[in-house]
Parts: C-alpha cells; structure tokens; sequence
C-alpha cells in the first residue's frame, strides 16, 4: 500500500475550514482518552474545559484578556510565516517590549500635573522595543545568511534573563522589601478598564484593532499583496522584482512590533508593575494559534479564543479536577501538530495506493 | 596536583557536552537526510521525564536510559508521519513536537519531582582508573559518555564510508533526483528521523539519569536548541559536532565557575551566555563562509511529493 498526495490545484474554502475543525475534534477526542487514563470521566473535563469557562462573566473577561496579547501577537506572526521566515521568538520581543514600555511607566512614576502623555509614550516605546528587538535576527539574516530560527530563539533566553536582571536591580522597587518587583504605575500609566469594577482593560480593543488592520492589510495592500507572494512562490517573488531583504526586515519588524505592542498592554494593563516573569508563554502560544487559525486574521482571532477558552479551562481543571496545567500545554502542541496533518486534506487530493511501493497493483 | 586539577575541569566539560552530542549527533542524521526536525527540546525534556520515571519503576538505569531514547522516538514517529507522510510544514511540525513534548514531560514527571536517585554508575578499572592525570578522563565515565563518543565515530564512518550513508545524503541533497533513480526517499528519511528521535531522548534521559540526577520541569533549559545550532556550527559534520559540544560545555563549565568565583558580574550576564555565545558562533561562521556557498544539505526543510 501506498500513499500518494496530489497536490490540487484550487483551494476549497469549504475544506479550508473543515480541516482545523477536524483537527479540534480529534484533539478532544484524544485529550478525552488522555484524561480517561487519569482517571477523570471525560463529560466532567469537557464540561470544565470548555462549557463553564462561558458560562460566568468574569471567566468570560479573562478569556477575552488571554486572546487578546494571543491575538496581537499571532497578527504579527501571520506575516512573517505567509513569507516563510521563521520569527519563533516573538516571546522575547513580547518580554523587551514589556520591560521597555514598562520603564518608562516606572521613570514616570509620581509625575504630576500633565500626565497625558504617559501611557502612549509607553505603548510607543514597547512597540519600538519590540521592533528592535526582531531587528537583531532579522539584520542577521539578511546580511548574514545567519538562520532567523535559532537567533530569534536565543534571543527569548537572554529577554528573559535581562528582565529578571533589571527588575531585581536597577528597577528595583527601593520601598519594596526587596521583592524583585517594580513601584506599582500610576493611573495614568495604566490602560484604562472598559467598565467599571471588572477586569476588562482597553489591551482587549488594541489587539481587535490590530486584527483588523492587519485584515486589510494583507488582503488589500501592494505590501500584503508581496508577503502572499514571497511565501506562495519566492521564484515569482523574486521575478516581479520584489526584494527579499526589504520584506524580511518588514515582516520583522511587524512581529516584533506587535509582540512588544502586547507586551506592553499586558504589563500596562492586567499586571500594573514590572516583575521577573510577565508572560505565560504568550509568544510561544502565539505560533500554535497563528497557525491554527491559518495565518489569516480573523481565523486567528477565532483561535485565539478558542486556545484562551482551553487555557483558562484548563486553569479550572486544575483546581477542580486536580487535571495538572501540563495537559494543556501537552493538548495545545497535540492540536497544532493535527492541524498542520489536517492541512494535507486541504492541500492535496490523499490517494491510498494498494500495492507495494513500485506501485503494481495488488493481485 | 595541578594535572589532577586539569581532569577535573576536563571531566566537567565532557559530562556538559554529553548530551548536547547525543542529541546533535541525531538532528545531523535527520537533517543530512533532509528533514529539519525543531523539536529536539521536546523529544529531549520528554526522554528525561519518561527515562527518569522508567528508571524509578524498575530500579534499573539501563532500562531508564532505554525508555528514554524510546520516548524520543515515540515523539520523532509522529514527526515523521506528519512531515514525511503528510508532508507537513517541518518547522511548524517540529514546534507542535517541542510544545506536546513540554507538555507531555510534565505529565510523566508529575510524581517524580524533588525524587533522587543515584546516578549512573561510572565505569571502574581498577588500575587504569587511577592513572593520575587521565585515568578518571579515559576510564571513569558512565556508560552514556562512551555511548556518545562512539555514535560520533559510528555515524562519522557510516555517512562517508557506507553505501547507505551515501544513499542517505544523497536523498538529503535532492529528493527529486534519487526519487527516480528509484532509492526510497520517503523511507531513508522516517528512519532517519527516528533515530534523530531516539538520540534526542538519549540525551534527555543523560540528564535525568546521570548528569543532576534527578527530574525537573523544563530541565533540558534549551539544550535541543543549542545542539540544534551545533549542527548548522558544525556545518553537519560529525567530528565538528563533537569538538562544538566540548566547546559549549567548556562556555557552560566556565560560567558555573564564574558564578560560583562571584566576579561581580551580574548572574543574569553569565547565565544568558551560553545564549549570546550560540548566536556568536552562528555569525562567525557565516562570517567565514562568505561567497562559499552554503554548506546545508540542498533540500533540507524542504517538502516532498513524490509524483510516480
């Protein structure tokens, strides 16, 4: 028997969509078994996973926080993968743009009278750093020849390393008992919550913002119009002329901008002050949903729901199913992997060839 | 005195390089046959977590250090189905396998974190063992060490001296071609990548078994990273793998000593090194290998149909 993929030669929107539809269901079905072999009744796991977290307003908020840095930074992560080049760092440029934006909410801290200008010029410099920082593989690359893969990925480490460092010296909270913490930020430094007396901040309207933009942008723009190219067919790319260094450091500098972009509302935005760790793998989760919503926008924001809806009910596992969190990490790496097989049902024609390898048929 | 002092330090450097050797050795086979697989991370943290737990259930290290190179395969075989079979985007693929792997580990080391177990036993020949200077270097290390040291030379002899070693890089360089000169491109590949697999989680459970001994949540800390470098470093070969690994495990050695020596310099500083000094190499390397071409095998990362 043999398996033979015939590529097709037009895309059914149908299938686009019911591929990763596919892969979501038989990612629960599997992580049913998995939680089965825990000894846990997989009703009561679905329930915890995925009804309870919707069904209550404040889990309701928190799944809309966790999708947006998700979101944002899944966005940016689009153009870099439709240009086949690999930015797997963006946790690293989400960690400098929170340590950056957030050094200036702190170097503000206690300013009084004209404070408007705080929280944008903290936005703006997260951004920037973020940005910054995707410029380092990038330049490598493009002048270089150096692999994007393994820089981008080095370069989480030594983020996360320099923030641990500035947090527990220089940006040291001097009144704070020596907790390796920052001052808490002003108001003024702080994104503004959507309603009163709930936990939904303005982050959640920046990263809709962003999906948007990026929408048009890809769909509508010379610019977007390039990256489709590049990564459907770098030889057509390079016939009509379009330069492969521009794009890359473009495409960079999209990422690593809206990771730090996310950085920054996170940190100006649930967490309120600079500590050692201001990320749960955001930038690591963002690859998962980029893909599972096919490096497209609006299907990112839709994935980026769905993996916020597994992260928070997997939170709740914890608690009441005494589910360890690393069943979550362990479904979200199952699911991409089955969406990237799933893939082939919307890529190719699958022919199962009986016979042997040389293909006679079988007698 | 001073000599005894140099084993020492040399000691240290190898037990560091060890599982950077083992995995690396493996990703070189795979990616010469012209698959890239990313998720040596997490073929290797799942080979510690599943090596350690094996080892505690039957009290043996053998079998431990077995279980986890099982477990690596384990992990390399969906690899494999999905790249190879389904054709899948290798990088995206082998990043769903670092985070599963993640995940996976903590599942099977759940129970077993804070446990200790003696380390693998060191080899003991009484007499050459005490040689002064060298004994303890040659004839005191575990069995995981000599293991690496010769799947340096086994794959060196195998890829440049063997028929299949030839079949297997010329599939790495075009699949096209040796697709219709009637070699099994598909089939060389899954293998390779198994054993890639296998080596990986060979190297996790080193560290888990031998080198701290004991299990810890994300304890590989970006060693299937590093051994990732260490074969595009090596220009994917062998030997230079091996003489990278020793390098970095000499950068690792040296930075434990400056931390512990307290030069005043930040912890943070030393411990982003091994980092900074990943992406150093990778610039100097280019840097002299400019206008030469590149020394990567041609259809690596690279999709492939076969059409009849």
């Amino acid at each position: 028997m043999r398996l033979d993929l015939v590529p097709r030669t037009v895309r059914s929107p149908l299938l686009d969509i019911l591929a990763p539809t596919l892969a979501f269901v038989a990612a629960v079905l599997i992580g049913g078994v998995a939680v089965a072999a825990l000894g846990v009744s997989p009703a009561d796991a679905f329930e915890t996973y995925f009804v309870t977290p919707l069904s209550e307003v404040w889990s309701l908020q928190e799944i809309a926080l966790k999708a947006a840095p998700l979101a944002l930074v899944a966005t940016g992560l689009a153009f870099c993968y439709r240009a086949n080049l690999w930015n797997i760092g963006a946790e690293g440029q989400f960690v400098v743009g929170g340590l950056a934006g957030g050094w200036v909410g702190v170097a503000a801290h206690g300013a009084e009278g004209f404070t408007v200008w705080i929280l944008p010029a903290m936005l703006i410099v997260g951004t920037l750093a973020g940005t910054a920082y995707a410029m380092i593989p990038a330049i490598l690359k493009v002048r270089l020849g150096v692999s994007e893969i393994l820089t981008s990925l080095m370069l989480v480490y030594v983020a996360q390393l320099l923030l641990d460092y500035m947090v527990r010296g220089p940006l040291r909270d001097p009144a704070g008992y020596n907790f390796p913490q920052s001052v808490g930020f002003d108001a003024a430094a702080r994104l503004p919550y959507l309603m009163e007396g709930e936990s939904l901040h303005a982050g959640v309207l920046v990263a809709l913002l962003a999906v948007v933009l990026a929408t048009v942008v890809l769909a509508r723009t010379l610019f977007g119009f390039e990256v489709r190219v590049v990564g459907a067919s770098p030889r057509a790319a390079r016939f009509a002329g379009f330069s492969d260094a521009r794009l890359t450091l473009a495409v960079f500098a999209i990422s690593g901008g809206a990771a730090g972009l996310a950085g920054i509302s996170e940190v100006a935005g649930r967490i309120g002050q600079l500590q050692p760790e201001i990320s749960p793998g955001y930038g690591f989760t963002a690859i998962i949903v980029a893909f599972l919503g096919r490096l497209s926008p609006p299907g990112i924001l839709v994935a980026a729901i769905v993996i916020a809806l597994t992260t928070i009910g997997g939170e709740g596992a914890q608690i009441d199913l005494r589910l360890p969190l690393d069943l979550t990490r362990a479904f979200q790496g199952l699911l991409l992997g089955l969406v990237l097989g799933a893939d082939v049902l919307a890529r190719y024609h699958v022919r199962i060839v009986p016979g042997g390898p040389t293909g006679r048929p079988a007698t | 005195m001073t000599l005894d002092i140099v084993q020492m330090v040399l000691v240290t450097v190898l037990t560091a390089a060890t599982p950077l050797i083992l995995a690396a050795i493996g990703e070189l086979v795979a990616e010469r046959s012209g698959v890239l697989n990313l998720g040596v991370e997490g073929m290797m943290i799942f080979g510690a977590a599943v090596g350690f737990a094996v080892a505690m259930q039957t009290g043996s290290t053998l079998t431990g250090a077995l279980g986890g190179a099982g477990a690596g395969l384990l992990l390399s075989a969906l690899f494999a189905i999905l790249t190879v079979g389904l054709a899948a985007n290798q990088v995206a693929s082998g990043l769903s396998l670092t985070i599963l792997g993640l995940g996976l580990s903590g599942l099977v080391g759940a129970n077993y974190v804070g446990v200790k177990r003696d380390p693998a036993p060191h080899l003991a020949i009484p007499g050459l063992t005490d040689l002064p200077g060298i004994g303890q270097l040659v004839f005191g290390q575990d069995a995981f060490v000599y293991v690496a040291v010769a799947l340096v030379g086994a794959v060196s002899v195998f890829l440049w001296r063997t028929r299949a070693g030839l079949t297997l890089r010329a599939i790495g360089d075009d699949h096209v071609a040796t697709h219709a000169l009637g070699l099994k491109v598909r089939r060389v590949r899954v293998l390779s990548v198994l054993f890639g697999g296998a080596c990986a989680g060979l190297g996790g459970a080193y560290l888990s078994l031998a080198y701290t001994p004991f299990w810890a949540p994300g304890m590989t800390a970006g060693r299937g990273w590093i051994a990732l470098a260490l074969v595009v470093f090596a220009s994917w070969r062998p030997l230079r793998v091996a003489a990278g690994a020793l390098l970095f495990g000499g950068a690792t050695v040296l930075q434990l000593h400056a931390q512990a020596a307290g030069l005043g310099l930040p912890g943070q500083l030393l411990s982003a090194l091994p980092y900074l000094a990943t992406i150093l190499a990778l610039v100097l390397l280019s840097l002299g290998q400019r206008g030469g071409g590149s020394l990567a095998p041609a259809a690596l990362g690279r999709v492939f149909t076969p059409s009849r």
